[in-house]
């Protein structure tokens, strides 16, 4: 069957990698983290994206180290489901189903079994209740099971997972109320009435590992370590302050000999347990930090920032890996780009820099300082932030735009143009322009000829602004031509595909410029509404030019008549054409949800139609072009053949538009993929192939003309054994006897009669493979003869042992 | 972890002067040489033959100087009133000279007493000249008269009475013996042909002229006169090619410098202009005092010029000779030689290069942003040789305080004497339009915070009255540079009705213009 709509939305990579604490795995050689619905596997000396564990259909809210077996991890989803992972090998182990939205997992070395979960209890949407329950994880050999056996642990905690912490015999989190605050350790509950101020709530928390001590961190920047609280009332604590905002987060190095903390300073404090103030620091580290972990020998800490990094750093305090996903922050300012160089995703990342992101690769390739000034983490200064960026046609400029003070009167901006160097594959600052227009600049765009670039830009002075290369030897930008239109505030411009037009629009009227002559051609005007977007048609509808209107309208003119082609009325939120086909997407919200349009100019008649996108306004979307062209020859995904469609939703998920072709090309990418993981060299793979030489030896005098390699894996035991994970199994001294005997089947089974009733199970799990079986009975029969007496009493002991768990293991495998 | 970024000072590009290979040529010259005359210096020129000496025409004596000597070699002083317009002959073995008197004397460079005496002039000759064939001697005097002097005879040869004022300025033609120029204060420049007995072409200079000037290649006629330079091409039957107005005051002297035979040109306004071959100013030599002559030496080694307080000031090129000398007593030091250890040293193909993380060095107030002291770096700003000659450092570090948004903290608590020295920053800089709008609003936070403490210290309330003063000025400049505007906006609206958009663009320009 033909699926009706073969194009579909999926959520492409850059998610968040900084919800969650990362984890370092025993052996210090992976980081994992929760990234959107998936948890991402990290190698921790190179920073390389290995894998990601997928599996769950939503975000992955926790994520946790089995404590019975070191390579495993627990992940759980809002999806109501605790996952157990094989990280090395990307295997899904088991899956249990909890039924509840769940916020975060915790597991304690003295609780086998036994996982915390963070629950949300759906009493009431706006005053969400959380719960700590523990639940007990049923030992069972199916692959999904669900855990029914909840038992609450304490009710009305913190949300923020950060305040809940597992001591060496005590679990101990901290209540969220405002004053007075609850401390609360297993059953019994303090009060600590004697801390009035406002601003001491309790933000973090941290058990220390071997002593009875609780590390606790504040809105005001203290952290107050609590001891002695095993007794009622008794309790003593001690103060140590250096943030100067809120601690967000704290940690206790494995052995408790140093206390990590981070805040929004994004400085890495590093205290010593028992030595007072005597502290280490790791400034300069990015975004504010919002975790910090340890590995479990203490060798490795991993902090993540709220630009969303991951910072690797040694013990001593030196920074050895970054992993740096798509950087989003609280807004983009910026318009989504395309390098057209590197063909990388470019958008304002860390505060005042561009980072310039693969998509095809879901990796992040640099950032581009613009700014070029020292940060200062604290919140709540207003600082320079890129705002405006756009690129030439070929990517030898850059312009871009900072701006600081938007809330305050006195509004600073700078226009700065970069030229890329070819030597450093770079851009390069070329000028500064600190006073471009007396007001903000609203919108700005290059002129699309190869020739001679020109920038334009709109600002709320009334005035637009050319800008071009100097004339003689110097190569600096200077203004062109100021332009204004009856004292209009512009909005928008836009080149035309040969840069012979440029249209810049005056809130309601559309003038349309000579660039050459700098002559008003003509105006063009459909009221009511403001000009929201502005764009020319390109390739052979170059002639015509569109505009969104905020009264609901779209328009599209034929600038060789200069008069209105068409008009229809509807609310487009964002208008995006694509630079390399005649299409034009528009993104319209109404009643709620996002529907997307694709036309071309010449007809009103939409090309496709995706309601229901998503439910939130869509500002920011980008044609991507295709590394290879698809060839869908089916109407409504041919618009997807040349570029892909990019969108940003105002929760700032980065999704995309995908074809079945192309969904299918992957599929079977990632199935040729399995069938080479299954040849991978194993200890198992040698000893068998070393076998099978042997067998071709063998064989080669009695079958000479069946040289065709054999499989012997093709038993079904073979291939059970070897695609179970390696840790699973038990010792290999066993293991090897049974392989042993397996292929010695048809032997015993011709000779030894006794134990016929052990043979069948055996040759009912080789039934399948008969073919092979015989071949190998062949093989052996001529073997037989050499087998020695001793031998053969030594086989007939093994084949006495008891193979009983055997079928039990390989019933718990699907 | 990524370093610190140090604050950027902001550079602003100098509009104007572009340099170039003019400009770099003669901004080749050391400083001068300062010598005293007894008066004031009417003639200076130079020998032909190497090495070059120069005689000096001042007062009553005529001096001549070796090319790098302080003091005179040779000095004529049997003169018995003031000396004028000593010259050289081609050959640099004979010198003449006219003088207050009328008398013309003949001089060999070797002797003292003068070999030839002319007579016949009734007043004072200013000017004299051997023609080219070294055998005659031309003179202009205030007798309106231009005479020609047999040498060997000294009897006088002709003389001509076409002009109707003082003669001034005399040139005689280097290609022909028999061809000489007269500039008078008649206003006109006149060709005089010693075959013909008459003028032969005659210029209207519109001004007194001063000087007279043939190029080399005698198509080129340069005279000066008034605020005016003039030239004129002799070919086309003398026809005014260029005229320059370049000084502010008469323009006393001129001369070609031997390379590229630029034209040099001095005035009473106390400044030597130097024009490229399209007659624009390249470079411009200031001096102390009114300028009355000016000589360069063949090859443009010295520059000579003399002034109306008597001082002769000399300008020596600078060679690369001497760079080096420089350069190469530097290099004997030790300092040096440690400071480059290992920096030249260019790696061979196979070497593995070991690469050393390079140090960041930062400046006083950048390593105490660094830590965030904010008032230690204020004042490091604030101190007085960073205030008075990189007002830009100060004022970065107030802009960068001010984004932090700690500026008020480092504002406050300050004594008197910080207070004082804000007031003179604001005096001096506060008009200029990079720092204005910082300075304004550390105006504001420093009036805010010591409003209570003003009053007790007299010298901070002056000062605070003074800025007032300066302040309520350049609002009413301001208000009047607004009618300007006002006034010019309706001149071009007026001017270009149709083309709209070219009248804004023009307008934005004088105003850009006016703000400057």
């Amino acid at each position: 069957m033909v699926e009706k709509s073969d194009v579909r939305v999926v959520r492409c990579g850059g998610s968040k990698i900084n919800l969650r604490p990362p984890i370092i795995s025993t052996d210090s050689r992976f980081v994992l983290c929760a990234s959107g619905d998936s948890v991402k596997v990290y190698s921790t000396r190179t920073e390389e994206w290995l894998h990601s564990l997928q599996g769950h259909t939503n975000q992955v809210t926790g994520i946790a180290l089995n404590p019975a077996n070191h390579l495993q991890v627990y992940s759980c989803s809002a999806d109501g489901t605790v996952k157990l992972w094989d990280f090395i090998d990307g295997i899904l182990i088991k899956t249990f189903i909890i039924g509840y939205r769940l916020f975060a997992i915790y597991v304690s070395e003295k609780h086998d079994g036994i996982v915390f979960l963070h629950i949300a209890l759906d009493t009431d949407s706006k005053n969400e209740c959380f719960q700590l329950v523990a639940v007990h994880l049923p030992k069972s050999a199916e692959q999904e099971v669900e855990a029914k056996e909840l038992s609450a642990v304490s009710s009305r905690i913190s949300p923020n997972p950060s305040c809940t912490a597992f001591g060496r015999e005590v679990r101990a989190h901290s209540y969220f109320f405002k004053c007075p605050l609850f401390f609360s350790v297993c059953s019994f509950s303090l009060k600590a009435t004697d801390k009035k101020g406002a601003k001491n709530a309790f933000t973090c928390i941290a058990c220390h590992p071997a002593d009875d001590c609780i590390a606790t961190g504040h809105e005001d920047g203290k952290i107050r370590l609590w001891r002695n609280f095993i007794h009622t009332k008794e309790y003593t604590y001690s103060t140590q302050h250096w943030h100067h905002n809120a601690v967000n987060t704290l940690c206790f190095t494995p052995e408790g000999t140093n206390l990590l903390s981070g805040g929004i300073e994004s400085v890495l404090v590093q205290w010593q347990y028992g030595a007072g103030n005597r502290k280490e620091f790791l400034p300069r580290l990015g975004g504010s930090i919002l975790h910090v972990s340890t590995s479990s020998d203490g060798q490795l800490f991993c902090t993540s920032h709220s630009d969303n990094k991951i910072t690797v750093i040694e013990s001593s305090f030196k920074v050895c890996g970054v992993i740096q996903g798509l950087v989003k922050g609280d807004a983009v300012f910026t318009d989504l780009m395309i390098d057209p160089r590197s063909k990388a995703l470019v958008l304002n990342g860390k505060p005042g820099h561009l980072q310039f992101y693969s998509l095809l690769r879901d990796k992040h390739l640099y950032n581009l300082d613009i700014v070029q000034q020292e940060y200062i983490y604290e919140a709540g200064l207003d600082q320079f932030e890129v705002v405006k960026a756009a690129f030439d046609i070929k990517g030898y400029w850059l312009a871009t735009v900072e701006e600081r003070g938007q809330k305050s009167s006195d509004l600073e901006f700078v226009l700065k143009l970069w030229a890329y160097d070819e030597r450093t594959q770079s851009f390069v600052l070329n000028t500064t322009i600190t006073a471009a227009h007396t007001d903000r600049i609203i919108s700005m765009c290059f002129s699309s000829s190869e020739e001679t670039t020109m920038l334009v830009t709109t600002a709320e002075d009334g005035q637009f602004k050319a800008w071009c290369q100097g004339a003689d030897d110097q190569s600096f930008w200077s203004c062109d031509f100021v332009g204004s239109y009856h004292n209009l505030t512009p909005t928008n411009c836009s080149f035309s595909a040969d840069s012979s037009l440029l249209a810049v629009s005056f809130q309601e009227v559309i003038t349309i410029w000579s660039p050459d002559t700098w002559e008003l051609l003509t105006t063009l005007c459909q009221p009511p509404g403001v000009v929201r977007d502005l764009c020319f048609g390109q390739l052979s509808c170059s002639k015509y030019l569109i505009a969104t209107t905020t009264r609901n309208l779209l328009c599209c003119w034929n600038l060789l008549t200069c008069a209105l082609e068409w008009s229809t009325s509807v609310e487009v939120s964002k208008l995006q054409p694509d630079p390399l086909s005649e299409n034009v997407a528009a993104f319209s919200y109404q009643s709620k949800h996002t529907d997307l349009f694709v036309f071309k100019p010449n007809e009103p008649r939409p090309l496709f139609t995706h309601k229901n996108v998503c439910s939130e306004k869509i500002h920011r979307a980008v044609f991507v072009p295709r590394e290879e062209l698809l060839n869908n020859c089916d109407e409504s995904s041919q618009w997807l053949n040349r570029s892909q469609l990019y969108f940003l939703t105002q929760n700032m998920d980065l999704l995309t538009f995908s074809t079945a072709t192309e969904e299918d090309r992957m599929l079977s990418s990632s199935k040729r993929l399995v069938i080479d993981d299954s040849i991978a060299v194993t200890p198992f793979y040698l000893l068998l192939g070393k076998h099978r030489q042997q067998q071709q030896k063998l064989n080669t005098p009695s079958h000479p003309a069946a040289d065709k390699p054999q499989q012997p894996q093709g038993s079904v035991t073979i291939t059970e054994l070897l695609h179970t994970p390696a840790h699973v199994l038990p010792a290999a001294s066993v293991l090897c006897s049974m392989f042993v005997s397996s292929l010695l089947i048809s032997n015993t089974g011709q000779e030894m009669n006794s134990e016929k009733e052990e043979e069948h199970s055996e040759e009912e799990m080789e039934a399948c493979d008969s073919q092979q079986e015989l071949r190998a009975q062949g093989s052996v029969d001529e073997v037989t003869p050499k087998l020695s007496k001793a031998q053969e009493r030594e086989l007939k002991r093994v084949r006495k042992t008891d193979f009983s768990w055997m079928a039990g293991l390989i019933d718990s495998k699907p | 972890m990524a370093s610190f970024k140090p604050t950027k000072v902001q550079f602003l590009p100098k509009l104007g002067e572009k340099v170039t290979e003019e400009t770099l040529y003669w901004k080749n010259y050391k400083s001068p040489v300062q010598i005293k005359e007894f008066g004031a210096i009417t003639k200076i020129d130079f020998s032909p033959l190497p090495p070059h000496n120069y005689a000096v025409t001042a007062s009553t004596r005529i001096h001549i100087y070796g090319p790098h000597s302080q003091e005179p070699i040779r000095s004529f002083t049997r003169f018995r009133d003031t000396a004028y317009g000593g010259r050289f002959r081609g050959d640099g073995k004979l010198l003449v000279a006219g003088s207050e008197e009328g008398l013309i004397r003949l001089f060999d460079i070797s002797g003292r007493v003068a070999l030839r005496q002319f007579k016949g002039h009734s007043k004072a000759v200013h000017m004299t000249s051997f023609l080219s064939d070294g055998f005659r001697v031309v003179s202009g005097s205030d007798d309106l008269s231009c005479r020609v002097w047999d040498v060997p005879s000294a009897v006088e040869l002709s003389s001509l009475t076409e002009h109707t004022d003082y003669i001034r300025a005399l040139a005689p033609s280097k290609l022909n013996p028999d061809l000489f120029v007269t500039g008078s204060y008649d206003h006109t420049v006149k060709v005089f042909d010693m075959r013909s007995g008459s003028s032969v072409m005659t210029m209207q200079h519109g001004h007194p002229v001063e000087c007279v000037l043939l190029y080399p290649s005698e198509a080129l006629l340069v005279s000066t006169g008034g605020r005016y330079v003039k030239v004129w091409d002799l070919l086309k039957g003398g026809q005014e090619l260029v005229s320059l107005k370049n000084h502010h005051k008469t323009v006393t002297c001129a001369c070609l410098s031997s390379v590229g035979n630029k034209l040099l040109t001095g005035s009473l306004d106390r400044h030597v202009k130097v024009y490229n071959s399209s007659y624009k100013v390249v470079h411009n030599f200031d001096c102390d005092a009114s300028i009355l002559s000016m000589a360069i030496a063949p090859d443009d080694e010295a520059l000579a010029v003399g002034m109306t307080n008597g001082v002769l000031s000399v300008r020596h090129r600078r060679h690369q000779k001497d760079k080096e000398m420089l350069t190469s007593r530097r290099r004997r030091g030790p300092s040096y030689q440690v400071f480059v250890k290992g920096k030249n040293f260019v790696p061979r193909q196979d070497d593995f290069l070991v690469s050393k993380p390079v140090k960041q060095y930062l400046r006083k107030y950048d390593k105490q942003l660094k830590s965030f002291e904010v008032s230690k770096a204020l004042d490091t700003a604030l101190q007085t040789w960073t205030r008075t000659s990189k007002p830009d450092v100060t004022v970065v570090v107030i802009i960068e305080l001010n984004r932090r948004g700690t500026l008020k903290n480092a504002l406050a608590g300050r004594n008197e004497e910080i207070r004082g020295c804000f007031c003179v920053l604001f005096f001096r800089h506060i008009f200029d339009p990079r720092f204005s709008r910082p300075l304004l609003m550390v105006g504001d936070i420093v009036l805010d915070l010591y409003q209570q403490v003003f009053h007790q210290s007299p010298v901070v309330e002056r000062l605070l009255q003074r800025l007032m003063e300066v302040l309520g000025r350049e609002a009413e400049l301001q208000q009047e540079l607004l009618q300007v505007l006002g006034i010019l906006d309706t001149l071009f609206t007026s001017l270009t009705p149709r083309k709209e958009a070219l009248a804004h663009n023009g307008m934005h320009v004088t105003r850009h213009d006016i703000e400057q």
